[in-house]
């Protein structure tokens, strides 16, 4: 039941996946790439459906109008000046303007009404509630019931509806995930609800919809589908503390951390530092990307961040970190070491 | 519903009229022409320039402001798509590109397209309803100052570093408290500086259409144009004041401490887009329907038919009018509101799309029935025809809640409504340029040049604006200055960076063709598109007082029929219809056009130009936050407008004006059916 939504067999899944795969090889594929048109999860797969039986309709309708325009003006010369009546024509615009348009716009009425219907709520109770909080430029994720929280990172359960609340601590933004699910505006004072259910297995690039300032393009997230096992022991190892520093390197990075002016934005989970204005940084590790999908989590772009992160992302509010150069390495050390 | 026959047109005489003078008009200046040129000179120089009170000068003044604004608007779309044309490209700073997408939004739809169509109407609409003047020049001079002072004042933003960076849209509480430099100020007084503007442009056209037709146009032989003007100017009194109140309270949010729109102190950010889209849906209506008016302007006189259904068509526009004010929440299917509140919006957006079928027909079908001569006009016409259809149905879709939830906001909305906005408006008023510049300039323009102009034009409308439609479905959202090579837009962004600088080198070329017509091109005759509305029946540019006699309308097509035509001749003695003794139009009833009495029209004066000045003066002295000053830059404006009223310096009023005799016996004879 779910799943029934692009799942229908048929000529048409057919053609619609012939039509996929064309435009799949006009995309180029790449392994990041949102494409609305390769849905991963039920309410995707009702928009792109939609999409393209609307596009069916669509490219019709014009191919007619177009075909008719130019039939008139190229073949069809009649003589200078015969006798034409004023309110001539009447019964042919209004079959053409109104009878056949209001036919399809009743079908694809009943098409929008349908849609609806099927995406206001989920199949099956959700499993879990996770909290989306909006900030400029960055996306929060707290596990309902758990101590979890992540940053530009949602992870779920492959095959299962999850409530999504979402908020906005600043101003507004949207939620989309353009292989899962359509967008939802993010309101600062407004709790938002909606549901996503994921099918497949896998990494899914999102992004903030609505425009919200400077650093609105580099405002992704993934959202993360696991195996229901292994997101149970990931959601698991994400409430507990962050691990205690294991090399004296590491542990110099902590006390770096914890007595300068990171601590005042970033909160480490085990340590004092629980600042609340930057990403919650427990299980930074764990993390694919950094700075809103801007950069690749790895020592040498973490570095850079840390040291100068308005070149990386201008307008971001985290100011340049001025540490020495074994100081930076000690913490980046320390960061990455937060598995 | 009355016939025209349009083979009453003797070819013969028709391919006399096509090169050279009008035989009415030649008939009606002999007799009259000498009086009214005294009675309606005009003042040289710049002292003219400056008081001048004519609707072709001003009509042609807000065209050429506006196509001003159009290439600053459209060189701003240049570098953003430049900027987009590689992932990870550095040619602007975000912080400019957030200006730039900005400010040509806010500009093409406020100081280009609206104002053009002002252009239009202003230059045309009193030409084709057979009258002399505007129904209140002096107004029509003021709104054109003050639109041209506001562009100013929000151009200027730029080269300031403080051009509108929150969207056209401008989104609280981004707009707001999230925006604290003067940015947003040139945003809201910019907006509400404007509206002035086009609040009384709006009412001026509403009247003059309403009272100052030509006698015995009736509604129902008001060309559609006429129409089109008609609703969109009731449709800006309507739609502007809740932008207009939206924009005050911004300002009082912004300066004063009032909270309306700060959601931490109770005030609501999803008011703003409520009061915002309930002008901005409308707006997509007030910019295209002139637009639509226009091709139904020209179809009809290069296919050498009247327009086919023409009720149906205008039922359509006023209906388009109408409807237009009920689709606001479809601009708002994302933010969370109810089911069945996005379900009535649906139904809503698809009710408006039957409308424009209707006129989409009608067009059709006149071009069908008849033979077509493609002309420089006619060719955008027929691309307006193409790209506007491309337009309505991704529209359509839109009207799909969850489908639209997936695009909006999305590549695929920009393609949506610059096929709408670009194909539906600027290729008809291209075509408008095209058809109506032997009028107002009295050259012809060169055919191969035009043609030039329409295919650069309308190839690099498709290539810069149909692979967006992709973009958009490969998830690429709006308003982001960068994106990755991962993301998979590369291809389809360079595409329309180069369709970009194609769409540029098609307006270079236009202008080229528009500039070497002026300087070399054939002198104008009269009427040389044969056509069929009373402008034509004027002077190539007209005369000051455009209609040497006024003429009696007799059909929808007054320069097809015989009568129509032979009244200017036969009204030549008439001092009704002829006005030799003042500075005079004549005033008809609203609904068949009977003549009620002649008025009295003002004369050349500076006091417009001081009222904007003034006003010019409170707006920047408010953007500066000196208020005092701006108080009394206001009551200064306040004072010059009292002198307007209270002493009407350059209008003769005739003493016989209470005496006409009415309604005229012949008037009333032509109206009934």
């Amino acid at each position: 039941m779910r799943q029934r939504g692009h799942r229908s067999g048929g000529r048409r899944a057919a053609v619609l996946i012939g039509l996929t795969v064309a435009v799949s090889a006009l995309s180029g594929c790449e392994h990041r790439s949102p494409s609305t048109l390769q849905p991963e999860g039920p309410k995707a797969s009702i928009a792109a459906e939609s999409w393209w039986l609307l596009f069916a309709v669509a490219a019709f309708v014009c191919l007619v109008v177009i075909a008719m325009t130019l039939l008139a003006v190229v073949f069809r010369r009649r003589g200078r000046n015969p006798e034409v009546k004023q309110g001539d024509g009447k019964r042919y615009v209004l079959v053409l303007g109104v009878i056949i348009p209001g036919i399809v716009f009743a079908a694809t009425f009943a098409l929008s009404v349908t849609d609806l219907v099927k995406t206001s709520s989920p199949a099956e109770h959700p499993a879990m509630t996770v909290d989306v909080i909006g900030h400029r430029w960055w996306w929060e994720f707290r596990y309902d019931g758990t101590r979890a929280v992540t940053a530009n990172e949602l992870h779920v359960p492959v095959g299962t509806p999850i409530e999504l609340r979402l908020r906005s601590d600043d101003v507004i933004h949207s939620f989309w995930v353009p292989k899962i699910m359509p967008k939802m505006d993010v309101f600062p004072h407004r709790i938002n609800q909606t549901w996503v259910t994921v099918d497949r297995v896998g990494r899914f690039q999102g992004e903030c919809a609505e425009y919200c300032g400077l650093q609105h393009a580099h405002m992704g997230f993934e959202v993360v589908a696991q195996p229901r096992d292994s997101f149970r022991s990931w959601l698991a190892d994400q409430s507990n503390d962050a691990t205690a520093p294991a090399t004296a390197e590491e542990h110099r990075g902590m006390e770096v951390f914890t007595t300068g002016s990171c601590a005042t934005c970033h909160t480490i989970r085990g340590t004092s530092a629980a600042g609340t204005i930057g990403p919650d940084l427990t299980h930074l590790a764990t993390r694919d990307r950094l700075a809103g999908g801007a950069i690749p989590n790895d020592i040498g772009h973490l570095s850079g961040w840390v040291a100068d992160s308005q070149a990386v992302k201008p307008g971001n509010r985290m100011p340049p970190q001025r540490l020495s150069p074994a100081d930076l390495h000690a913490v980046v050390t320390y960061l990455e070491s937060l598995e | 519903m009355t016939t025209i026959d349009a083979s009453d047109v003797p070819p013969a005489t028709a391919r006399r009229v096509r090169e050279g003078v009008r035989p009415e008009r030649a008939v009606a200046e002999a007799a009259v022409g000498a009086a009214l040129d005294a009675q309606w000179e005009e003042e040289p120089g710049l002292k003219g320039f400056l008081t001048t009170v004519n609707h072709k000068r001003i009509g042609r003044r807000y065209l050429v402001t506006a196509t001003v604004f159009f290439m600053l608007a459209g060189a701003e779309a240049l570098v953003m798509r430049t900027q987009l044309g590689q992932p990870d490209n550095g040619v602007v700073s975000p912080g400019l590109y957030d200006e730039l997408f900005s400010l040509h939004g806010t500009a093409m739809i406020f100081f280009f397209a609206t104002p053009m169509n002002a252009g239009f109407g202003n230059f045309v609409l009193p030409l084709m309803i057979g009258t002399r003047d505007m129904a209140f020049p002096r107004l029509n001079a003021l709104s054109y100052w003050i639109f041209l002072f506001s562009g100013i004042f929000m151009f200027t933003s730029l080269p300031l570093g403080m051009a509108p960076n929150a969207g056209w849209f401008a989104y609280v509480p981004l707009s707001n408290e999230y925006s604290p430099e003067l940015n947003l100020d040139f945003y809201s007084l910019g907006l509400l500086f404007l509206a002035v503007s086009t609040t009384i442009g709006s009412i001026n056209l509403i009247v003059t259409t309403l009272k100052m037709r030509a006698p015995g146009m009736s509604l129902n032989r008001m060309p559609l144009f006429v129409w089109a003007i008609l609703t969109q100017s009731v449709m800006l009194v309507f739609a502007l004041p809740p932008l207009d109140t939206a924009n005050l309270m911004l300002f009082l949010d912004r300066r004063f401490g009032a909270r309306f729109f700060d959601p931490n102190h109770g005030g609501d950010a999803v008011l703003w887009q409520h009061l915002f889209w309930l002008f901005g849906h409308p707006d997509v209506y007030i910019i295209v329907l002139p637009a639509m008016g226009i091709v139904s302007t020209i179809i009809p006189v290069f296919a050498r038919r009247p327009i086919l259904a023409y009720p149906y068509v205008v039922l359509a526009t006023v209906g388009t009018g109408i409807i237009s004010f009920g689709v606001w929440v479809h601009h708002m299917f994302a933010v969370g509101l109810s089911d069945v509140s996005l379900t009535f919006f649906s139904a809503a957006t698809l009710t408006i799309s039957i409308p424009a079928g209707i006129q989409m027909f009608a067009w059709i079908g006149t071009m069908w029935r008849g033979r077509v001569s493609v002309t420089p006009a006619m060719l955008y016409a027929i691309g307006f025809i193409v790209a506007f259809v491309m337009g309505g149905v991704t529209g359509v879709m839109f009207a799909v809640v969850t489908f639209d939830q997936q695009v909006t906001d999305s590549y695929f909305v920009v393609a949506h409504f610059h096929y709408v906005l670009f194909g539906g408006a600027v290729l008809p008023m291209l075509g408008g340029l095209f058809y109506w510049w032997p009028k107002m300039t009295g050259r012809m323009v060169s055919n191969v040049g035009g043609i030039w102009s329409f295919v650069l034009v309308f190839a690099g409308l498709n290539l810069t604006f149909f692979p967006m439609h992709i973009s958009g479905l490969l998830g690429m959202p709006r308003r982001i200055y960068t994106y990755s090579p991962d993301d998979g837009w590369t291809l389809w962004n360079l595409l329309s960076t180069l369709g970009s600088y194609l769409l540029g080198a098609g307006f270079v070329v236009t202008l080229l063709v528009f500039a070497q017509s002026l300087l070399h091109g054939r002198r104008a005759p009269d009427d040389p598109w044969e056509a069929n509305t009373l402008e034509w029946s004027t002077g190539s540019p007209p005369k000051p007082y455009n209609f040497p006699v006024v003429p009696t309308v007799h059909s929808l097509n007054p320069l097809w029929d015989g009568d129509s035509t032979q009244s200017i001749i036969d009204h030549r003695d008439d001092p009704e219809r002829t006005m030799t003794d003042h500075h005079q139009a004549l005033r008809t009833s609203e609904l068949d056009g009977r003549i009620e009495r002649i008025m009295a029209m003002p004369g050349e004066t500076m006091q417009p130009l001081i009222v904007a000045i003034f006003l010019t003066g409170s707006v920047v002295l408010l953007l500066v936050g000196w208020y005092v000053a701006a108080g009394v830059s206001f009551a200064l404006m306040a004072a010059t407008i009292g002198w307007w009223m209270w002493q009407r310096p350059e209008i003769d009023e005739p003493e016989s004006i209470h005496d006409l005799p009415r309604p005229r016996r012949e008037a009333t004879r032509t109206v009934a059916p």
